[in-house]
């Protein structure tokens, strides 16, 4: 289909700039997620690679041309927005066939693939209804099927399965990505479920405040933040602040930490809530290390069990399997332990 | 959405309407009903006339075919103004809905509501004074071209269309301006990301969705100009005698008020023909848009 690159894109809303200075390529096929805090300029980098607004600076190439001067219904994209914008004076099918009715493709093209379209999104039977008589889920699953039902060029979905159930959401999550791959559409969407980003995604972009801070593959971004802000965004962190004086980092309280070698001038350390443990004891293991704490919060969630202990004043999370956690005291002093290889150097703030 | 009343809400919805109901009854039903009574008289029962009831009025109306081609006349001049009024209106809510913010929008809205606030009366004689010859126009046409320039348009059906658009325009324009407003310009984006043109998105989408709005302005515009009598009499000279100058003239002219009335009867249950017979029409409009 077509590569789409952003280059050096800003868009300023009166006093706010909803996007500073943005450079992203995304893969001809690729599938993309971007994730950043309310505000963060996410849908706006949409609507800009959509065509919707001008960028103030910067350029927009899909398939290696600049489409500065092409309008947004020449562009071939599909796009979710995140209010669904359905037609209201249009049942479900006439919504979903809209844009191939506006490409020609004739009337029993329309109702095959119109079918084809509702049922990925199973929504099988339902063609007739008008979108009122919808719930938000089924909505939000008509909105995406008529992005994608023409086969564009780009897949813009903005917060594509948010009003979901949990269970719908995953199947529909294994759907998207089926037919993402099917299709090969380069597909970029705007998620706030972070799970949702790492599963589906092979690449994510960090947005704060208009700037891309971070950008990778969700297994590199995840394990190896750049920033504070991305760790903590992408999954928790744990996070230790202190002076690096040589081998060790130098908690406020004056703890000692051990830190990996060769991380000069990193500006943070973290550790991801599953690669920690809660003790009553410090562990003894090489290349394991642990720092005193104290056990607040004890909060079991199925599978897995969450406690809170608070470490030289901050609270570090830790989640671990219930059976690891049982037999500790509901609060009190504990020991916090972790693979010294699992703890992450983060060279930025 | 819509959910069966309970008893409890009937009796609350009841007591709710029945201001409306009494206001209703007050303003329209006595009314008319007076009206009606008048129509069905012999002769006006005022200065100790004999009177009795009868059907006469409503006989007079078919002996000649004076009134029928009057009301005919009159139709016709409803569905020019209407037309007219619909095409200058939908444009123009359409910038003020859609392309305009701000500070300008509210400028636009208040030139558009000016008209409301003055006198009906002096905006049709300043219309006068606009076209009758030798007037404003003819002044203005002039500077454009070489010579004397004589439109004349007064006097002619043409000066009456002219006053009756100004007047009733705003109308059109109102109401097409809410039903605009309402549409989310999201849809038209959808529309847009679909690949639909211009063309295409107006008559799927904004028309079909602008429509009650632009049907509730042409009723607004049509029903009055069916029965006007002012801006026929002052504008329209000896072109104008139309339906609602007849009538206006059973009233203060002749002081035949039964034949007045009768005549008003007939009109109304002609415009409400026309409507009924245009609503399943618009609906249909509607839905095949779609
Ligand atoms: N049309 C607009 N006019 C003025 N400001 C705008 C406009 N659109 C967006 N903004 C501002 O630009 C910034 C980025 O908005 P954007 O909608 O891109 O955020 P987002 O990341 O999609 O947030 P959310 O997760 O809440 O949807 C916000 O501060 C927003 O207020
Ligand atoms: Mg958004």
């Amino acid at each position: 289909m077509a590569e789409v690159s952003v280059r050096d894109v800003s868009k300023r809303f009166g006093a706010t700039a909803a996007l500073d200075g943005v450079s992203m390529d995304f893969a001809d096929g690729g599938f993309c997620a971007l994730l950043g805090p309310s505000g963060s300029g996410k849908t706006t980098l949409l609507r800009v690679i959509a065509g919707f607004v001008a960028p103030d600076a910067g350029a927009i190439l899909i398939g290696g041309r600049s489409v500065a001067r092409t309008p947004v219904e020449k562009r071939d994209i599909g796009f979710m927005f995140q209010n669904y914008a359905l037609f209201p004076n249009m049942s479900v099918a006439e919504n979903v066939g809209f844009g191939l009715r506006a490409r020609k493709v004739g009337a029993a093209a329309e109702r095959r693939r119109v079918a084809e379209a509702l049922a990925l999104v199973r929504l099988d039977g339902l063609g007739d209804r008008r979108p009122h008589a919808l719930s938000g889920g089924q909505k939000q699953r008509v909105a995406l099927a008529r992005a994608f039902v023409t086969n564009p060029q780009v897949l813009l979905l903005d917060e594509p399965l948010s009003a979901l159930d949990k269970a719908l959401r995953v199947e529909m999550q294994s759907e998207l990505k089926r037919i993402q791959r099917e299709i090969g559409i380069t597909t970029i969407f705007v998620t706030h479920d972070q799970e949702e980003a790492l599963t589906l995604a092979d690449r994510v972009g960090i947005l704060r405040e208009g700037r891309l801070i971070e950008t990778g593959a969700p297994r590199e971004v995840y394990n190896a933040p750049s920033t504070v802000f991305a760790a903590r965004f992408l999954g928790d962190a744990n996070i230790f602040e202190g002076r690096a004086e040589g081998a060790v980092l130098r908690l406020p309280d004056g703890t000692a930490v051990r830190i990996p070698p060769g991380s000069d001038g990193a500006a943070a350390f973290a550790v991801r809530p599953e690669n920690m443990r809660v003790s009553l004891a410090p562990p003894d293991a090489p290349g394991v290390d642990s720092v005193r704490g104290d056990l607040v919060q004890r909060v079991f969630a199925g599978a897995m069990t969450t406690c809170v202990v608070t470490v030289c004043g901050r609270p570090m999370k830790i989640v671990a399997p219930d059976r690891e956690v049982a037999d500790l005291p509901e609060a009190g002093p504990v020991w916090v332990s972790w693979d010294r290889a699992r703890m992450m150097a983060i060279p930025h703030p | 959405m819509a959910q069966p009343l309970g008893p409890g809400d009937a009796r609350r919805a009841a007591l709710l309407l029945t201001p409306a109901y009494l206001w209703l009854t007050a303003a329209v039903f006595l009314p008319l009903s007076a009206m009606l009574f008048f129509s069905l008289l012999s002769d006006a029962p005022f200065r100790g006339a004999d009177w009795r009831f009868t059907l006469d009025n409503y006989r007079a109306f078919f002996a000649t075919d004076v009134y029928a081609t009057l009301l005919w006349k009159s139709l016709r001049l409803g569905l020019t103004v209407t037309a007219l009024c619909v095409v200058i209106g939908f444009p123009c809510a359409w910038v003020l809905a859609k392309t305009i913010r701000g500070r300008a929008r509210e400028a636009l809205f208040l030139l558009i509501i000016l008209p409301f606030w003055s006198n009906s009366l002096v905006r049709v004689f300043s219309w006068a004074i606009v076209l009758r010859g030798n007037g404003a126009l003819d002044w203005l046409a002039g500077l454009f071209s070489s010579g004397d320039v004589r439109l004349g348009l007064l006097f002619t059906p043409t000066a009456v269309v002219i006053g009756l658009v100004h007047s009733y325009l705003p109308y059109v324009i109102l109401t097409t301006y809410l039903a605009l407003q309402a549409i989310d310009d999201t849809l038209i984006e959808a529309a847009r990301s679909m690949g639909a043109d211009r063309r295409t998105i107006f008559r799927r989408l904004v028309l079909p969705l602008s429509l009650p709005g632009l049907a509730a302005g042409a009723v607004l515009v049509f029903v009055p100009v069916v029965g006007s009598f002012m801006e026929p009499r002052i504008l329209g000279g000896r072109f104008g005698a139309y339906f609602g100058t007849v009538i206006e003239d059973q009233f203060v002219a002749v002081f035949n008020w039964p034949l007045g009335a009768a005549l008003s009867f007939i009109l109304l249950a002609v415009v409400l023909a026309i409507l009924s017979a245009a609503a399943p029409v618009l609906r249909r409009a509607q839905g095949a848009a779609a």
